[in-house]
């Protein structure tokens, strides 16, 4: 569906440069779900741009839904749908104005614009506002709507620039949803940006992570994870054993970054989840029972964070990502504190 | 494509209906210089050799409906500029639309809009005032009109497109009409008996001075090779090279 290789961008305004992408490789085949992660100012949008044919690339080529981007860029536009990050609706049109022109602008008869409007409107939660100035609409009800133009005429293609980014928590997972259905029923392959690591993580099938213009990591959302750092976890023991616990840790295959404290085991494991039971066994074996045990699955923050020694969630603002934690709220604190040495650690023994 | 004319069109036009207030302020300031200056050019062209022929009706409605379409026609681009802003060209430009339409049929809406204020001036000078015109001269010189307004329509959406700057545009769009049209004769007829040879020589220069010419020419009905042919053929050429440079900017990657 997307294959890009090399495409590259440079800005130059009032004699600055800016090399916004440079020269990124892509590949999208039929029906995935793929996600662009990357703080602000990374060259999501550029990319994004470009491959929607809105942009000319510096260098570099690329073909998408079976158009080449220069040779064809109309084939390209007819195939594809683009939700831009910062919208496009008229403030002064009508929500049913712009629904129309949209759908005969990319061909439809102006019954099925409207029929098609109105199955969209529905799906997005958007009955009733019709008449409206798209002005009135609430910045939730207005993003919805910008999604409603990009899907307006059945793509199989479509692009997404941080689709969720204003709406509140139920329209997000309503239209994580939506974005789900569209795939699953209509074989729709999407493209979408983020800086939200939860959306990465539980939407997409596979990520891309970009960074300064070029993509430092690519894989499933659990790849990445396993690849960097493995999962947390963290073993209660009686405290007069909390030595030898810590030896069978240690003997443990691939277990890291053990620290103990009286009572407790702390270490960091490839995959958690299949450590765990061995562990149990061994544990046994020794004739050691442990009281309780944590674990915590790395996050897409971890990931980004090793690769680039930043934390993507500080450009975040807000700790909008904590859904994959599997740590309980109360002691989010602690945990937190846990987290952000292990983070320290990792990033210096990367670097 | 000349469906996508009509669409971008429908919808610019649908926009300007919705706030009738900017039509009506549009053809306001014609109105007032009817009223309040009107009188006073009645005195003036009767006492003052130089004149073209004509009553200064004559002289001065048509004048003031070229004026109007050099007004609104070159600050086109501010609406341009907001929809930048908002989104709207990125995602009118995404669709398989034809470029040239997007920019078609936004000038399209702009030249109906003068030529429909200029009905409206026209009918009133013709009702209130002491206009007496022929039909035919008036709408020879409403389609010169509606022209003009397309080729400066697409003039300011390139210089908008180019310029992208919402302070910058309506300075240079000022700098640049305001000569223009004090050396076009609008209010007073730059001819040989009135002007001193230096400034009629500039005033031969000035495009817009041939079309202002023909403008007048039409309400005096007078369709003579010698009124006619340069105005005509200046704002052919002049439209031509707009829209030719609109649409260009149009089409190029990052408008
Ligand atoms: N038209 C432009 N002119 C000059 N520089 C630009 C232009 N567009 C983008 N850039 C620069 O290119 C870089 C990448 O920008 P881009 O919009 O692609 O980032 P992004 O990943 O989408 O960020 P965000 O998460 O904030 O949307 C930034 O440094 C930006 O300032
Ligand atoms: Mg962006």
């Amino acid at each position: 569906m997307i294959k890009a290789r090399g495409l590259q961008r440079r800005f130059t305004s009032r004699g600055r440069t800016v090399e916004a992408v440079k020269g990124v490789d892509i590949d999208v085949t039929e029906g995935e779900l793929v996600g662009f992660l990357g703080p602000n100012g990374a060259g999501k949008t550029t990319t994004l741009r470009m491959l929607t044919t809105l942009l000319t690339p510096t260098a570099g080529e690329a073909r998408v839904a079976g158009c080449d981007l220069r040779a064809d860029p109309v084939g390209v536009r007819r195939r594809i749908g683009y939700v831009a990050q910062g919208g496009g609706t008229g403030p002064e049109c009508k929500v049913a104005e712009e629904i129309e022109l949209q759908g005969r602008l990319y061909g439809l008869g102006k019954a099925d614009a409207i029929a098609r409007g109105k199955e969209l409107t529905e799906q997005l939660d958007l009955s009733g506002l019709d008449q409206r100035l798209t002005k009135t609409l609430s910045g939730g009800q207005r993003r919805r709507l910008d999604i409603a133009l990009g899907l307006i005429h059945s793509p199989k293609l479509v692009f997404f620039d941080e689709p969720t980014t204003g709406l509140d928590p139920q329209s997000r997972a309503n239209l994580w949803e939506h974005i789900r259905t569209l795939r699953s029923e209509q074989g729709v392959t999407l493209f979408l940006t983020t800086h939200y690591l939860e959306e990465a993580d539980t939407l997409c099938d596979r990520i891309l992570v970009i960074d300064g213009g070029e993509i430092v990591a690519e894989g499933t959302p659990d790849a990445l994870k396993a690849r960097v750092s493995g999962d947390g976890v963290v073993l209660g023991v009686d405290e007069d054993v909390t030595t030898r616990a810590a030896e069978i840790v240690g003997r443990a295959d691939g277990a890291h970054d053990l620290v103990t404290t009286p009572g407790e085991v702390r270490f960091r494991v490839p995959r958690g989840d299949t450590a765990l039971p061995a562990l149990l066994r061994a544990f046994d074996a020794e004739g050691l029972t442990m009281q309780s045990m944590q674990v915590q699955r790395p996050t897409l923050d971890d990931v980004f964070l090793t690769l680039t020694g930043r934390s993507l969630r500080d450009s975040d603002g807000g700790d909008t990502d904590t859904a994959d934690g599997t740590a309980a709220n109360g002691t989010a604190a602690d945990d937190n504190d846990g987290n952000d040495s292990d983070r320290n650690e990792e990033t210096t023994r990367v670097a | 494509m000349l469906r996508d004319i009509w669409l971008i069109f429908r919808r610019d036009a649908t926009l300007l209906s919705r706030n009738p207030a900017w039509l009506a302020i549009g053809v306001m300031q014609p109105v007032l210089y009817l009223v309040l200056f009107g009188p006073l050019m009645e005195r003036i062209v009767t006492s003052t050799p130089g004149f073209p022929p004509g009553s200064s009706w004559t002289i001065l409605t048509p004048a003031l409906i070229i004026q109007l379409a050099l007004f609104s026609a070159t600050t086109a681009g501010f609406s341009l500029l907001a929809d930048l802003r908002n989104g709207v060209v990125e995602r009118l430009r995404v669709t398989p639309a034809s470029r040239v339409a997007l920019l078609l049929g936004k000038v399209l809406t702009n030249g109906l809009t003068t030529v429909a204020q200029a009905i409206i001036i026209t009918t009133l000078a013709f009702l209130v005032f002491d206009l007496s015109a022929p039909l035919g001269g008036i709408l020879l010189t409403l389609l010169i009109v509606g022209m003009l307004s397309v080729t400066l329509a697409s003039a300011s959406y390139a210089v908008a497109l180019t310029l992208r700057n919402e302070e910058a545009f309506p300075a240079l769009v000022n700098s640049v009409m305001m000569p223009v049209l004090l050396l076009s004769g609008i209010l007073v007829p730059i001819t040989t008996g009135l002007a001193p040879d230096w400034l009629y020589a500039i005033s031969r220069v000035n495009p817009f001075t041939h079309i202002v010419d023909a403008g007048r020419a039409g309400f005096r009905g007078d369709f003579s090779v010698d009124a006619m042919l340069t105005g005509s053929i200046v704002l052919v050429v002049l439209m031509s090279l707009c829209v030719y440079w609109g649409a260009r900017t149009f089409r190029r990657e990052n408008a």
